[in-house]
Parts: structure tokens; sequence; C-alpha cells
């Protein structure tokens, strides 16, 4: 327990910047993924395939790859960013699609009876989509917004790996200066993680059996 | 086409999307065009960063870390499906003692990082980094694989168990012969679907290190000079990548499409992965993973 007397401020900084890109990355990426769920199910048919060439081709690339795109290859093209940005940058594009398919999903899954039953009644187009479709699809949309939440808090770990001092490099720089207390450096980084990642799991079971018992 | 939000368009709705379909093709046709000529302008489709390509020892040398990379996904795979098993079976043990403990290693498990899992394998029992990819592969893997055969489980109808402790099984047996093959047909395609995660995932032996092929294509942007190549090697390993990724994608969709099975474990996989279980949508079961 030497280590978290001598260095706890490096632990508590590499926890605070892991929650700032974290943070700053759901800003970023939520608005994107609503743009990107929004042209995938929108009636016009190129939107659609843009959206959807997007999201396979960033789903099937390694976070690393898109890591190293953005910290090594893109600098050497001139484009110099802090490498904390292009960390979040590098989240952002990858989390982006997850969370649009999220969305994706959960508009999909409100019944087309109900918007049947809602134009039929006389509700104009924006009424049917306040009323009826958007408080069904949001309340099925939050706990697999959540889960890629979750999803992200562990990616951020990637970016110790790219320069970025957070968690994990934290945790690295740690083991280094104390060789001899590794195990209880480990637990100490993974309760860090776990205290982001286990409530909003916890929040998420709780949703999904809520809206379980809506429907 | 019905959808919840839009009617089926008419003749006057049908000109609009033409129109926006056009404006967007343009504009998409632009910001590529945009893209290849500032490359090119950087001179990056210059023969001379492509002449690497032609010495087949660098496409050897490549094919190589592409095994490796293949090879740790399979290790990692088997033994995911292995741990995944065993977790599942052991979290629903009736006594406490067994269940308390495999229940906290689980959380424990699916809630960090997978790379902070290979690093400290690596450090704390000094394996090489290929074991230390492979066994937090195979744990972290393990224990979400785990978490969604125990939902596949605990889904199925209660008449399943029932009907095998009145034929005078043990529950042990009533639960690994009657209810753990329909769980893990069920599952299947979640399965897979985080096998995909999985390979992505190998790509993190760069980072601790293994000689993998992401840190291969790097070792040799160097050697060669990276200001000259990094580019090249980087276009390469990714269409590899997706290569890889997109056939095995492609292959867990068609399961998915494929699989029989109730309403009830489908729900329960949905909420194991956090997503919805619809065939299109099965990919999603990536956000699991880095």
């Amino acid at each position: 327990m030497q280590f978290l007397i001598e260095s706890g401020d490096v632990l508590l900084e590499g926890f605070l910047a892991t929650l700032r890109m974290l943070a700053l990355t759901v800003l970023l990426a939520l608005p994107l993924g609503v743009v990107l769920a929004a042209m995938r199910i929108s009636p016009v048919p190129s939107l659609r395939w843009v959206a959807t060439g997007f999201t396979e081709l960033l789903r099937n690339t390694p976070l690393t790859l898109v890591f190293f795109l953005l910290v090594f290859v893109v600098p050497r093209l001139g484009v110099v960013v802090d490498f904390q940005i292009s960390a979040v940058i590098a989240l952002t594009l990858y989390t982006a699609p997850f969370y649009a398919e999220a969305i994706r999903s959960g508009v999909n899954s409100v019944p087309v009876g109900q918007a049947e039953a809602a134009r039929s009644v006389g509700l104009t187009f924006s009424q049917t989509a306040r009323f009826v479709i958007i408080p069904q699809a949001l309340r099925s949309v939050v706990p697999p917004l959540i889960n890629v939440t979750i999803a992200l808090t562990k990616n951020t770990s990637v970016a110790g790996g790219f320069l970025v001092f957070e968690l994990f490099a934290s945790s690295r720089r740690l083991a280094n200066s104390y060789a001899d207390e590794t195990i209880a450096i480990f637990l100490a980084v993974a309760a860090c993680y776990l205290l982001v990642t286990i409530p909003l799991g916890r929040i998420a079971d709780r949703l999904e059996k809520k809206v379980a018992v809506m429907r | 086409m019905t959808s919840v939000l839009y009617d089926v368009p008419g003749p006057k709705a049908r000109r609009r999307s033409l129109i926006a379909s056009i404006a967007t093709g343009l504009l998409l046709a632009g910001a590529l065009a945009w893209v290849v000529a500032t490359l090119a302008g950087e001179g990056l489709f210059d023969a001379e960063r492509w002449d690497i390509f032609q010495d087949p020892l660098v496409w050897t040398a490549l094919g190589n870390a592409l095994l490796v990379t293949l090879q740790v996904a399979v290790i990692a795979s088997v033994l995911a499906v292995i741990i995944g098993s065993v977790f599942a079976v052991l979290r629903l043990s009736a006594s406490a003692v067994v269940r308390v403990p495999v229940t906290v290693v689980l959380e424990f498990f699916r809630g960090m990082p997978v790379l902070l899992m290979m690093f400290f394998i690596l450090i704390l029992f000094a394996t090489s980094q290929y074991w230390a990819v492979v066994m937090g592969l195979a744990l972290y893997n393990g224990a979400i694989i785990g978490e969604a055969l125990r939902s596949g489980i605990v889904a199925l109808p209660k008449g399943q168990r029932e009907a095998g402790l009145a034929l005078g099984l043990s529950p042990l047996k009533a639960r690994l012969l009657i209810e753990f093959p329909q769980a893990f047909r069920a599952m299947t395609p979640i399965i897979v679907a985080q096998l995909v995660v999985l390979l992505k995932d190998s790509s993190l032996g760069y980072i601790v290190g293994l000689e993998e092929l992401v840190r291969r294509q790097r070792t040799l942007a160097e050697f060669y000079g990276f200001s000259q190549y990094g580019f090249s090697f980087f276009v390469i390993t990714l269409i590899a990548f997706l290569i890889v990724n997109l056939t095995l994608s492609w292959f867990a969709r068609r399961l998915a499409s494929r699989t029989p099975g109730g309403r009830a474990p489908r729900r329960a996989a949905r909420a194991a992965i956090g997503e919805s279980a619809d065939t299109t949508v099965i990919r999603t079961a990536g956000a699991g993973g880095a």
C-alpha cells in the first residue's frame, strides 16, 4: 500500500483524466450518433447508404488502428493536434456508430401499429413523433446507450497506449516504480474502472426491467 | 416499405428524395475527391511510397504477423467459450459457496478494460506477451460469454428443467444435458458476435508489445522509413483487418438469421449484450470490446 500513500495523486490524476476523456467523448459521440441514426432511418436512400457505410467501416476496424491513424499517421500528413484531442476524436469516431445503432434499434422496436394508430386518429406527423413514437423509443434506447457508454469507459484505456496520460497509463507508471506492489496497484486501478462501469450497468439493468414490464 | 416514422412516399416525395440523393452523392463525391487530391498532393500515391510492396519479404512479414493475430484470436476464442460455459453453470449453482465468488469474479472481469488485464497478466505472471494477450482475451470474453449463456439458461421455460428433474436427472445433469445445450444454441449468434469483438481486440497486443499485425506493420514502416511508408503500411493493414472482420461479421449475421429460437432466449440475448437482437443489429454486440 506504499504506492497509495506516496503516489496516490498519480492514480487520482489518471482517474480524473479518464473521466474527462469519457465525458468529452460522450458529449461529441452522442450527437454524432443521433445524426447517424437519423440518416439510417431517413426516407432518403442515399443518406441511409452513407451512414451504413460509415458504420460498417468503423465497426470492423479495431480501435487500435483508429488510434494509430489519428496519433501517428495523420500528424505526418501535416495536421498536428494535441494527443489528448486526437484520442477524443478517435474514441468519438469509433463510438458514434455504436450509439447510432442503439438509437436505431430503439426506434425500430416501436411497433408500426403505434404510428398507424396515431395517424389514423388524425395526429399529424410531428404529433405522432412527439407524443407516440419518441416517448416509447426513448425508453428502449436508454439501456443500450448506457451499455455503449460502459464499453466506451473501458475503451478509453486504449488511449493510454498512445501517449495519452489516463488511468491505464498511470497504472503502468505506478507498476514501474513499485514493482513489488503490482497486485495492489492492479486492484486499485481495476476498482477505479469498476467504480464507473458497475453502477452504470446496474442502472441499465434496472431500466431494462422497467421497460420489460411496460411492454 | 412501411416505417414507423413515415408513410410510403408518393411521387412528390420520391422526387424530393431523388434530389436529396443526388445532392448527397455530389457532396460525398466532392469530399472524396478533396481527400484524394489532398493525399495525392502530399504525394501519398507516388510510386516511391508503394514500391516496397514489390518485395515478397514484406508480404511474408505481414502475412506471418496476420497469422499471429488469427492464432491468438482462435486460441483465445476456444478458451473463452470454455471459460464462459463453466462460468455460466457455476454462476447458477444452487450453493451460495460457489455462486457468490463466481459472480464477484465475473463482475470483476467484465467491468474492467481487457487491456488492463493483459498488462497485469504480463507483469504478474511474467508470461510472454503472446500468452498475456491470449489469457486476457480469454478471461474477459469468457466472462461476457458466460453472462450471455447464463441469461440464456434463465430465459428458458421452467418446464424444461422441471421435466428433466421429474425424469430423475440430478439438478446438475438437468442443467448440463437439458438446459445448457438449448441456451448455447439460442446464444450462438451473440457468442459469434462476441468472437468478432475478440478478434478486433487482439490488436491490443500492439500496446502490450506482441508482434501482431498492427505492431509488425509499424515495425516495418519504421524500418523502411515511417515518413515515406507509414501511410502505405497503414492502408494495407486496414484493408487486411476489414477483409477478415467483414467476412466474420457476415458469417455472424448469417448465423443469426438462421438460428431458430424462442422469443425468450432472444430477449435474454438482448438483455445480456444490451442490444436489440434483430438480425441486422446482432453486430452491435461489438460495443462490448475495444
